[in-house]
């Protein structure tokens, strides 16, 4: 994760970085005067964990949501090369491209060897631009689809991370049948053999997310949401206001607590102290621990079992009243 | 010209018919007792009836006639939007059809509140129409061979899905495993129903997993995608037919025109997300005339079945 000063920090992180240059100018008498200021410097970096602490003792459901985007946040790749060996990545669709907001391939996790699929988003500028913002095509998601039949061919576990504000909502995207390639993709999950793990790590909106998300076992990281609307279209389309987002957050029930409640996802995967994006390696091997305690619990299922056991899994979901 | 229809405000409820006058509002719910909700129609009541003048030609016939015309315009062949009841009375032999489920209804599971408590909204829509939610199932006979049809009413939330939809598909497919019988569901949404979140969501994987089973049973899937048919939908079951097959001149994508022109900062060619341009573009097997859907849905379900 990249250090004070290079850290970014989100509004209601300022507090924190107070603290951070409260410890420079400590740091910088300290060279002046020669004086020692150690025991200082550390109180300070004690309320810097303090502070991370209460700010995710009381983090309201759009602060999640701003978490989850959190400039600093590890995005898939990171998570892969944390917590596996031998990541060989795979590219394209076999039809029109390779969509660089989609990445995939196979990686050895504790030995063994796991499909890997999830939406990129650029570290920088150019990055995000080149990764789309984590907003895939059609292309995308059918290259997604690719490396997932070739996983059950092999027999191999397959595990997706999301994270996406949505699809692409674009021309060409629409041309080329943005709604088939997710449909067809979430149709095809339902049916693979082998077993499917997925983990919404950071941004989890709508058929994007879900178009890699069809699994025996949905995991969701501390701070990442997942709904079928990003706050701020919801605001647009139901309040005709951008700026009821905060509301919007709060209404859909979006954080991984309220989803866990509501039996739409099996665990939560913890974090560090204040979000992903204060320990990288912290985060990942949680992510690495959840993912295999759930491939344990589903590995052993006769795959034909594995298949009805799903759709009955996603069956259930829903609530009505009947007269 | 036809205008781009506002998706939004028809996912958001209708929250627009708040804004018409009292006398308007009766008007506006006649016509929907009549079964003709086209937002883009014009309508003028006279003592000899219901007036409709077509969005797309200006031409004015009575509703009666249009009726007949199964709300087909006789001069340009605009196809108004039509709900559930009245395709169930063109497609089934006799307009004899049986309908199911139809007590399961939508409940506000959240405690959702947009500009208004989801639950009032659904009380109030239950107050002014027949329909319990979005969407109905009926089975009966084309032609004198089973079918079991799934349509959806637009004017409920804008034809949003959420869990009763998901539901009344999935028990659908079970009767129709039951019974042998082939599906046909017949889409008009502007999408997921926002108010119940991620449980709306989720019927894009519980409808996909009923769809599965279906396939398995050896029995086909016909979606027929009316005008509008847009997110949730196109991103499942709508696009998932063993047939897809539109309405001519629909309005069907996964992003609304609005979101697209707003990323991509240009405006939209004629002709973007019609039924023709999906048509072009390899994602409908053909484009049915309403007038000769009955016959052409005997004839798939005979071609299946030889
Ligand atoms: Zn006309």
């Amino acid at each position: 994760m990249p250090q004070y000063p290079n850290r970014q920090f989100l509004d209601f992180e300022q507090p924190i970085k107070t603290l951070y240059e409260e410890i420079d100018k400590l740091k910088q008498t300290s060279e002046k005067s020669k004086i020692d200021m150690s025991d200082s410097i550390q109180k300070l970096e004690d309320a810097i964990v303090d502070k991370r602490r209460d700010i995710t003792a009381s983090l309201t459901p759009w602060q999640r949501v701003q978490l989850s985007r959190h400039p600093d946040r590890p995005y898939t790749l990171k998570y892969i090369g944390k917590m596996t060996n031998e990541f060989m990545e795979l590219h394209g669709d076999r039809n029109f491209k390779d969509d660089k907001a989609m990445v995939g391939g196979f990686a050895k996790l504790d030995g063994e060897t796991i499909m890997f699929i999830g939406q990129q988003k650029g570290i920088n500028t150019k990055m995000r631009q080149q990764r789309n913002f984590g907003m895939a095509n059609p292309e995308g998601y059918r290259k997604a689809l690719r490396l997932m039949k070739l996983a059950e061919k092999f027999n191999k576990p397959i595990v997706t991370l999301i994270d996406t504000p949505g699809a692409y909502p674009g021309l060409e995207a629409e041309e080329r049948g943005q709604g088939e390639a997710i449909a067809r993709n979430i149709y095809e999950m339902v049916r693979l053999k082998v077993p499917v793990i997925c983990v919404i790590i950071g941004e989890g909106a709508s058929g994007g997310a879900l178009g890699i998300g069809v699994g025996d076992k949905v995991l969701m990281m501390e701070n990442a949401w997942y709904t079928v609307i990003s706050p701020e279209n919801c605001s647009t389309i139901l309040w005709r206001s951008w700026d009821k987002k905060e509301v919007a957050a709060e209404q859909m029930k979006l954080t991984a607590r309220d989803m866990k409640g509501f039996g739409l996802i099996d665990e939560i995967v913890p974090e560090p102290i204040g979000g992903a994006h204060w320990d990288y390696d912290e985060s990942a091997n949680n992510l690495k621990n959840s993912i295999l305690n759930a491939l344990r619990e589903i590995r052993n299922t006769d795959p034909h079992k594995r298949v009805e056991e799903r759709i009955e899994k996603f069956s259930k979901m829903g609530f009505w009243e009947e007269e | 010209m036809k205008k781009d229809e506002d998706f939004d405000s028809n996912l958001a409820g209708g929250e627009d018919e708040n804004n018409l006058t009292g006398e308007a509002k009766e008007r506006w719910f006649r016509r929907l007792r009549k079964g003709i909700l086209t937002s883009t129609a014009d309508k003028k009541e006279t003592p000899e009836g219901l007036w409709s003048k077509c969005p797309e030609c200006n031409y004015i016939c009575t509703t009666t006639e249009l009726k007949e015309n199964l709300f087909v315009c006789p001069k340009c062949n605009y196809h108004h939007r039509i709900g559930s009841e009245d395709y169930f009375e063109i497609i089934f032999d006799n307009k004899d059809f049986t309908v199911h489920y139809d007590n399961i209804r939508s409940k506000d599971f959240l405690g959702f509140t947009d500009l208004k408590p989801y639950q009032k909204r659904l009380d109030e829509i239950h107050a002014k129409t027949d329909l319990k939610d979005s969407m109905r199932v009926a089975s009966g006979n084309v032609h004198g061979q089973g079918l079991v049809v799934a349509a959806m009413d637009f004017e409920f939330i804008g034809g949003s899905l959420g869990s009763v939809m998901g539901e009344k598909f999935s028990r659908a497919v079970d009767y129709c495993i039951e019974h042998k019988l082939p599906y046909l569901v017949i889409s008009k949404s502007g999408g997921a129903r926002m108010m119940e979140s991620a449980f709306s969501l989720m019927q894009l994987a519980k409808t996909s997993g009923k769809l599965s089973q279906l396939s398995d049973a050896g029995l086909p899937f016909i979606s027929l995608l009316t005008d509008p048919t847009f997110g949730g939908i196109s991103a499942s079951f709508g696009m998932l037919g063993d047939l897809n097959i539109a309405e001519p001149g629909a309005l069907i994508g996964f992003a609304g025109p609005r979101v697209i022109k707003e990323t991509i900062k240009k405006d939209l060619p004629p002709g973007f997300q019609r039924s023709e341009f999906l048509l072009d573009h390899g994602f409908l097997d053909f484009i049915v005339d309403r007038k000769v859907l009955r016959d052409k849905l005997a004839q798939i379900i005979t071609l299946f079945k030889g």
